[in-house]
């Protein structure tokens, strides 16, 4: 049976005001009502809003009682939109409860309404002019609760001069410190800094302890962002800290605490030290070592209670001191002390304390003094993973051993959480995984190794398992060379298993699609049987991974011709060809085709293997970070770094990466993954595949973003995307982009997709050249498109494109139709810049300077100098270079730093050379960027063009 | 910074809420609900950290709490808080209602809302620690009591008959 009390305000006593209202309560031991709550709380509304509404003015007393009850219906969690006025009108009364309930209310509940926020400041004014300690309390509370920026204007300069002032009494004085820290928090720009920081400075010197805690708290906040300013606050902090370590515990009567003297204020100031490096004066640097040493030698001592309460303030105090530590990182001496005072506690009978060693471990084992020796806990902290009942420590012992990972101890770590995933909280799997993953990256030097973990990450916990991490180790394998043949031998092993996760599937379908190539010798995972042993997966699968498969297959094709005639079958049975699913059903159709007319020589192109990726910051640990928020992830990273070699074999070259640019989101396209495949070696097939190639090519997820039409963002998106595809997505229509361009000719193949579930009618794109742009380019709709689109279908169209001369402006798509009977107009700029129309050329150093100065007539060369947008990676710049159309020129600039491009814009009319060049200063975060091209017109557009790439 | 301290009974009813960072009154109820829920399903003596719920800001945020008896007391404070600190800081506000209500039970905090909203904010403004030392806290209390008790008597002085 559940108790509650049903608590309603029914009656009224009349005499004092905490006997104000004898509520009536209704035990009721049935089943809460909460119907019935609500009807009384409704009833109990109406009469207070009558009240306040009523002719009868009501004297201060009722509103008092009225206001009164309206927070406590707040606090049962009912909306109250009523009652501010009344609330206000009690702040200026002068008897104290009835302004203190004011206060109250306001402070719980005030909204932004701008007019009573004029009334309350007016009221506050009057208080803090009052000169009455007990009604200036009252308006610092309230502003400190409410902190608007209204209240900032109004009260940051006053605040300031109450504090300091000199007849300032104690309680006031510790509430102006807090209340100008709020101010401050909210509005830093509003607080000036002046005369008055040097006072609240030596406040730290007050008589009165409750004060000096206060003005710690805000002198921290300050210190933080202003250090200079605050500086001499360090050593009087040090003297004050010493001054209560040093004493006796009956020295500070009222602010011991069972036995321990002043622990707030200890803590306080140990977190305002925090802000600081150690002192630089040795005497203040001696007496600061002396309090940290004598609060560890006071952990060693016998407790003076058996209290818990004792301790709890002690162990604050001891933890707070060796967060100091920590953060000085320079006394190795109290670093390996403060290391072992913490191996202690990660066997104490108190979970709290064990619970704080683990997250202080964490961060002592990214100081380079004490990482070994926190290394020498491994065992406890594992035995804390098995045996914690509490699901946060346990957590805790998963960051510290994350924290404490290094080579050595890598694979003991990684077999450690991998057991402990099997039987881990829900919550914290995915997190588990994610860091497993990063671990058996960055510490495998055996690469099977790194690879039986991941499978056996998918084995336990496969729905956990986020794409990022199943798309790494996939780019890891092609990567390294040395590891393929042993991860198709092991996915196909682990394929055997009857029930396997899906994403193992994706892994086995994707890694024996490049590679199954390598195991084939053996009859026992021959061709055909890798294939029966994937085709036995595909119809438990989602769609996706179908699609994934169906593009293994196509490359089975091309490994293994023996099987081409059974994957054909496979490919024309209806269930693929007439699949409901049109991503699907498009596939099935266009491999079969391919498969059916491309030569052995098209197959082996277009489906090679897949290039290396670029290396670029793991994509699982940029999740890691954000699920974690970056400062934690970061800090560690940044301190490992110089310990972990880079275990990815050095850079690799980067390939021709046509989606580098966009930051790491492989799509889930098997030929799209990640990179783009590079631009066909030798010149593609000139016709009957073409149209085909696009498709094949063209990763059509890795750009999805939400578009106003003719955005120009969006729009520059395309142009360092030579072959790629996008997707352009309006409020009910979908617009699928892929495009190929080749010398001065190119095509677009779009894609309408109707998102809703009503027809569109009339549908007519258009294509339009400006005027501008008409005679410069010649883009014609091969076919049109049926006028009718039905609900959730999608049709295809393609626009060829022809370059005839340079042009600037880009065509503009108009689709018009009608949709639930009103008529929509739609324009979207294409993605057509002239860029694409560039060959890129190779030459070597001389001949680039021979052409850079044969093309120095000042019309020639366009300069830009700009800030860099994004993060300057040296990686990424390439590939956008490269995307953009030009060749790479490695090792032609004598400045390393530099980046140097050639190539040709062809057009119908003429051939214009380009050379271009782009130096970064990364400590301005600037780009110089250089074109010289035989036409002014064109550099002009082309330096446009780049400079909004960087 | 303390974010936010919420009082709530075994079944989830909130006895006291007080936030100091602005949230919507919806999601501040919904706040309650999520830290219950997260609150309620941990054992007694275990330990008595715990991440905040998604809706206060996740693992930036620590919930520190104690459960006496019908009670749970919640603070949800950012990582510039020392755990232990705030956990005796729990205690404080307690003796010091038990002090004030003589040995204080859930109803007191029903009956004098009021006057626990007042207690509390001779502990922490506006999110921050403002006094801890008892004695000093409870005749800031004591000294209310006797403002509000001559203003009684002055009322009942003036009421006629």
């Amino acid at each position: 049976m559940r108790s509650c009390v049903l608590s309603v305000f029914l009656f009224h006593r009349g005499e004092g005001f905490s006997g104000l209202f004898l509520l009536a309560v209704a035990s009721v031991t049935l089943n809460y009502v909460k119907e019935a709550e609500i009807k009384r709380i409704n009833k109990e509304l109406a009469n207070i809003r009558s009240k306040f509404k009523g002719d009868k003015a009501l004297d201060g007393y009722s509103k008092k009682k009225y206001v009164c009850k309206l927070l406590f219906i707040f606090l049962l969690g009912h909306d109250i939109d009523f009652g501010h006025m009344e609330a206000v009108n009690l702040l200026s009364s002068n008897r104290y409860t009835e302004k203190q309930i004011g206060y109250l209310f306001i402070s719980v509940l005030v909204n932004s309404n701008s007019e009573l926020i004029r009334l309350i400041n007016n009221a506050i004014k009057n208080d803090l002019a009052s000169r009455n300690p007990t009604f200036m309390g009252l308006a610092l509370h309230c502003i400190a609760s409410v902190g608007s920026r209204e209240m900032a204007e109004a009260f940051a300069g006053e605040i300031p001069k109450v504090l300091v002032a000199g007849d300032t009494m104690d309680s006031v004085k510790q509430s102006a410190a807090l209340c100008l820290l709020r101010l401050y928090r909210t509005s830093p720009d509003l607080v000036p800094m002046g005369d008055w920081t040097s006072r609240v400075v030596h406040l730290l010197n007050d008589q009165h302890l409750g004060v000096v805690t206060a003005a710690t708290s805000l002198i921290t906040t300050l210190a933080q962002k202003n250090p200079e300013e605050f500086k001499t606050s360090v050593s009087l902090a040090v003297s004050r800290l010493s001054r209560i370590v040093t004493s006796a515990s009956t020295d500070l009567q009222d602010y011991t605490y069972y036995f321990v003297p002043a622990p707030w204020l200890s803590v306080k100031l140990l977190r305002l030290l925090q802000c600081y490096p150690p002192p630089e004066d040795p005497a203040v640097r001696g007496r600061l070592t002396e309090c940290l040493e004598t609060i560890l030698n006071k952990a060693q001592e016998p407790p003076k209670s058996k209290k818990v309460q004792h301790s709890n303030a002690k162990n604050a105090v001891l933890f707070e001191a060796i967060s100091l530590i920590i953060h000085h990182d320079s006394e190795p001496n109290l670093l390996v002390r403060a290391c072992n005072q913490l191996g202690q506690f990660l066997q104490h009978r108190e979970t709290n304390l064990r619970y704080l060693a683990l997250e202080s471990m964490c961060t002592l084992a990214s100081s380079e003094f004490s990482h070994e020796a926190v290394k020498t806990h491994i065992e406890t902290v594992i035995n804390a993973l098995k045996t914690e009942r509490d699901v946060s420590v346990r957590q805790r012992a998963v960051d510290l051993l994350y924290a404490m990972c290094d080579r050595s101890n890598a694979p003991q770590i990684v077999a450690e959480m991998l057991s402990y995933l099997e039987t881990a909280d829900y919550s914290i799997r995915e997190e588990i995984v994610l860091k497993v993953a990063i671990l058996a990256e960055k510490y495998a030097v055996d690469y099977t190794w790194y690879v039986d973990t991941i499978l056996n990450l998918i084995r336990i916990a496969g729905d956990y398992v986020s794409e990022e991490v199943w798309y790494r180790v996939i780019q890891i394998v092609i990567n390294r060379d040395d590891v393929q043949g042993y991860a198709a031998k092991t996915v196909f092993e682990a394929l055997q298993a009857p029930a396997c996760h899906e994403n193992l599937v994706k892994v086995g379908g994707y890694i024996l699609g490049e590679f199954g190539n390598l195991i084939a010798g053996d009859p026992r995972s021959s061709p055909l049987i890798q294939f029966n042993l994937l085709h036995s997966k595909f119809h438990l699968c989602s769609v996706p991974t179908r699609a994934l498969l169906l593009s293994t297959y196509i490359k089975f094709v091309n490994l293994f011709p023996e099987v081409k005639p059974t994957i054909q079958d496979v490919l024309r049975s209806d269930s693929q060809l007439r699949n409901a699913d049109v991503e699907l059903q498009q596939r099935a159709v266009e491999y079969l085709r391919l498969s059916t007319v491309a030569s052995t020589d098209i197959l082996a192109t277009v489906l090679e293997e897949m290039p290396p990726f670029p290396e670029r910051e793991s994509s699982i640990l940029a999740k890691l970070k954000k699920k974690k928020g970056p400062s934690t992830v970061t800090d560690l990273e940044d301190t490992k770094r110089e310990r972990s070699v880079d275990v990815n074999g050095g850079p690799e070259p980067a390939p021709a990466s046509t989606s580098a640019m966009s930051t790491p989101s492989p799509s889930a396209d098997l030929l799209g993954l990640g990179a783009a495949p590079p631009a066909p070696a030798g010149p593609p097939p000139s016709s009957g595949g073409g149209g085909l190639l696009v498709d094949v090519f063209s990763d059509s997820a890795s750009v999805v973003a939400p578009l106003a039409p003719g955005s120009e963002d969006n729009f520059a998106r395309f142009v360092c995307k030579n072959n790629g595809g996008g997707l352009l997505f309006f409020n009910r229509e979908m617009m699928c982009v892929k495009k190929w361009f080749l010398f001065l000719l190119g095509r677009m193949f779009i894609f309408y997709g109707n998102k809703t579930s009503t027809q569109f009618l009339n549908f007519t794109p258009t294509l339009i050249c400006s005027d501008e742009l008409q005679p410069n380019i010649l883009g014609f709709i091969t076919k049109p498109v049926d006028p009718t689109v039905e609900g959730g279908a999608q049709v295809q169209q393609v626009v060829n494109i022809e370059c005839v001369s340079d042009f600037t402006e880009a065509p503009v798509l108009n689709i018009q139709f009608r949709y639930g009977g009103t008529f929509q107009n739609v324009s979207v700029q294409l993605p057509i810049t002239l860029n694409k129309f560039f060959q890129p050329t190779e030459m070597a150093s001389q001949d680039f300077f021979q052409r850079w100065k044969q093309l120095s007539n000042p019309q020639q060369e366009v300069q830009n100098i700009f800030k860099a947008k994004h993060p300057m990676d040296t990686e990424v710049t390439k590939a956008k270079i490269i995307g953009f159309g030009s060749a790479l020129l490695e090792e032609v600039d004598p400045n390393p730093a530099n980046f140097v491009g050639a190539g040709i814009i062809h057009t119908k009319t003429t051939q214009i050379g380009c050379l271009l060049r782009l130096e970064p200063n990364l400590q301005a975060q600037m780009y110089r960027l250089t074109l010289r091209t035989s036409k002014e017109a064109v550099s002009q557009r082309l330096c446009e063009l780049l400079s909004a790439q960087f | 910074m303390i974010q936010a301290i919420l009082v709530f009974n075994n079944h989830g009813k909130p006895r006291l809420v007080r936030f100091y960072q602005r949230f919507p009154e919806e999601i501040q109820q919904q706040i309650v609900r999520e830290t219950f829920h997260l609150v309620l399903k941990r054992d007694d003596n275990i330990c008595n950290f715990l991440e905040g719920g998604s809706l206060i800001g996740g693992s930036d945020y620590k919930l520190i709490y104690r459960h006496y008896a019908t009670l749970y007391f919640v603070f949800c404070v950012d990582s510039s808080e020392s755990e232990l600190g705030i956990l005796d800081l729990i205690q404080v506000f307690v003796e010091t209602l038990d002090k004030c209500f003589e040995n204080v039970c859930e109803l007191d905090l029903i009956f004098h809302m009021d006057k626990v909203h007042y207690i509390l904010q001779e502990v922490v403004m506006g999110g921050m620690v403002l006094e801890t030392n008892m004695n000093e806290i409870v005749a800031q209390i004591e000294a209310q009591n006797r403002l509000e008790k001559s203003e009684v008597n002055r009322v009942l002085l003036c009421r006629p008959g």
